[in-house]
């Protein structure tokens, strides 16, 4: 997921951080701007869109009626899907989705699913047969670093967003009637990611700071404050004394957050 | 479909398979068992069953994809068809794409890729027999693979698996524990430099209870350590003494 830069511009900002500082002035525990729009896209069920400084995502929900797996036949089906739009970045090509992509899906995937965000039981029809599948897409429309914390935040504020069919059965049939009731939600879960530079622990890397960066780690952390998914990602490592204190600052920046949003 | 048990740990704190909350689960690792192979390892640890095999360095394929400073590691993590309950499917899902991804990730830290630039090393992990644990397996062994390769190392990668079950924090979860059981967090670590190379975790844990978790995966991965280092001095004293005859 990388694009050219400079030798130079490497180097400055490793020697930035080094001082505590940022090439675009943040502290080193600083998120970008961050700017939610809801029901952006009035043909899908919910929809969101998340500005994270000059990231942009997209996302949108769709809600049907399917199967329910097997195993769980009394919950409904969540699904998360990720395309990295050929037009949000240079490093971005068409074809199926690749390694990154099933990443960033299955990341996002796992904070709403490990949280129990969605009221899966109530989205059962008939029990083992019909259930409403909830699919979630991510849609990148610009890459400028950190598109964990943009997606599973936009993810999250879509399915705030959205709105399910009202509904009832005759005769073994679904039949659609009108008006729409929310999603049935438990939990607001939300995702920050630390990039590991020299050593220092930095909040919400952005493009140029990603390719320079030895690791990263996501937490997601639900309402209560417990964690409830861990990515850890890039070729380099950390020692578990940085991991205990990844898992502070990401406590501090989830309890601003949500503070902020109201959620 | 296998049932599900009523209960995870019994009344004496034993679990299911009769292990207590921090025992590790029976492993053995045998190293360079595939005579193509530059390098490979198998590893049993409980019912998992995996075989890992390293290529190279050599000439990446395609040419393009290859690197003027460093070398370029692949790593390809697949079940068999038959290693789980219900057949899977043999091509790859998605989350094998992204179990392929953090595997190589937790092993890059590992490797001197800058002593073989313009060239590539492929990982292939089969997993034979699946029993909860996979990928962590699947890393003691792969680490393996490179060794026995003769790719030039920081430290072995060894990984384990801790994880919260009944409300007990529990060391190398199997499969059962892993579905029923409210949290997984998988780890990988190279002992010498004190670096985790793989951290994730689903599930909900406090952060008292994350950090216990860290700490006793890490506790695994030593114990494993030891024994992932006697596997390759295994293989290389029998080198030695089949010499020491023919000479």
């Amino acid at each position: 997921m990388s694009s050219l830069i400079t030798r130079v511009r490497l180097k400055q900002i490793e020697q930035l951080i080094e001082k505590g500082k940022r090439l675009d002035e943040r502290g080193l525990g600083d998120y970008r701007e961050i700017k939610i729009e809801q029901g952006v896209i009035e043909k899908a069920e919910g929809s969101a869109r998340v500005l994270l400084g000059k990231t942009e995502v997209l996302v949108g929900v769709k809600v049907e009626t399917g199967t329910p797996f097997p195993d769980t036949p009394n919950d409904g089906v969540l699904t998360v899907n990720a395309e990295l739009v050929p037009l949000a970045s240079p490093s971005f090509e068409p074809g199926p989705p690749d390694e990154n992509s099933i990443e960033l899906a299955r990341i996002v995937d796992r904070g709403i699913r490990e949280s129990k965000a969605i009221d899966t039981e109530k989205l059962v029809i008939e029990a083992g047969k019909k259930v409403f599948v909830v699919f979630v897409d991510i849609y990148v429309l610009n890459h400028d670093g950190n598109l964990i914390d943009a997606s599973a935040l936009a993810a999250v504020a879509a399915l705030r967003n959205t709105k399910m069919p009202n509904y009832e059965v005759k005769d073994g049939e679904v039949k659609i009637k009108q008006g729409y009731t929310s999603l049935p939600m438990k939990d607001q879960p939300i995702t920050v990611t630390l990039g590991k530079i020299n050593g220092k622990l930095i909040v919400d890397p952005w493009l140029e700071e990603e390719q320079v960066m030895d690791a990263r780690i996501s937490m997601a952390i639900n309402d209560k404050g417990n964690i409830c998914a861990i990515q850890k990602g890039g070729m380099g490592y950390f020692t578990p004394q940085q991991i205990l204190e990844a898992s502070k600052i990401v406590q501090e920046k989830v309890a601003e957050l949500r503070k902020k949003m109201d959620w | 479909m296998s049932e599900k048990p009523e209960k995870l740990i019994d009344k004496k704190g034993f679990r299911l398979d009769g292990r207590k909350p921090d025992e590790l689960r029976p492993i053995k690792i045998e190293v360079g068992i595939l005579s193509n192979a530059d390098g490979s390892a198998y590893i049993e640890q409980g019912k998992n069953k995996i075989l890992a095999a390293a290529f190279g360095p050599k000439e990446m394929h395609p040419k393009h994809l290859s690197l003027p400073d460093r070398m370029v590691l692949r790593c390809r993590y697949h079940m068999a068809p038959f290693s789980v309950q219900e057949r899977k499917s043999p091509a790859p899902s998605r989350r094998e794409v992204e179990l392929s991804k953090v595997i190589r990730e937790s092993l890059e830290p590992s490797v001197f890729v800058e002593y073989y630039p313009r060239t590539g090393v492929d990982i292939f992990i089969e997993v034979l027999q699946a029993d909860g644990g996979t990928r962590c397996a699947s890393i003691t062994a792969a680490s393996l693979a490179l060794a026995d390769a003769g790719i030039p190392m920081r430290d072995l990668v060894v990984a384990c698996a801790a994880g919260k079950v009944e409300n007990t924090v529990v060391l190398d979860l199997m499969d059962t524990e892993d579905k029923v059981g409210s949290a997984d967090v998988p780890l990988a670590f190279m002992p010498n430099l004190n670096a985790v190379t793989l951290l994730q975790m689903d599930g909900i844990l406090t952060p008292e209870e994350f950090e216990k978790a860290v700490n006793l995966a890490m506790e695994g991965c030593k114990k494993i350590y030891t024994l992932q280092k006697e596997a390759l001095k295994t293989k290389y004293i029998a080198i030695q003494q089949e010499e020491e005859v023919e000479e």
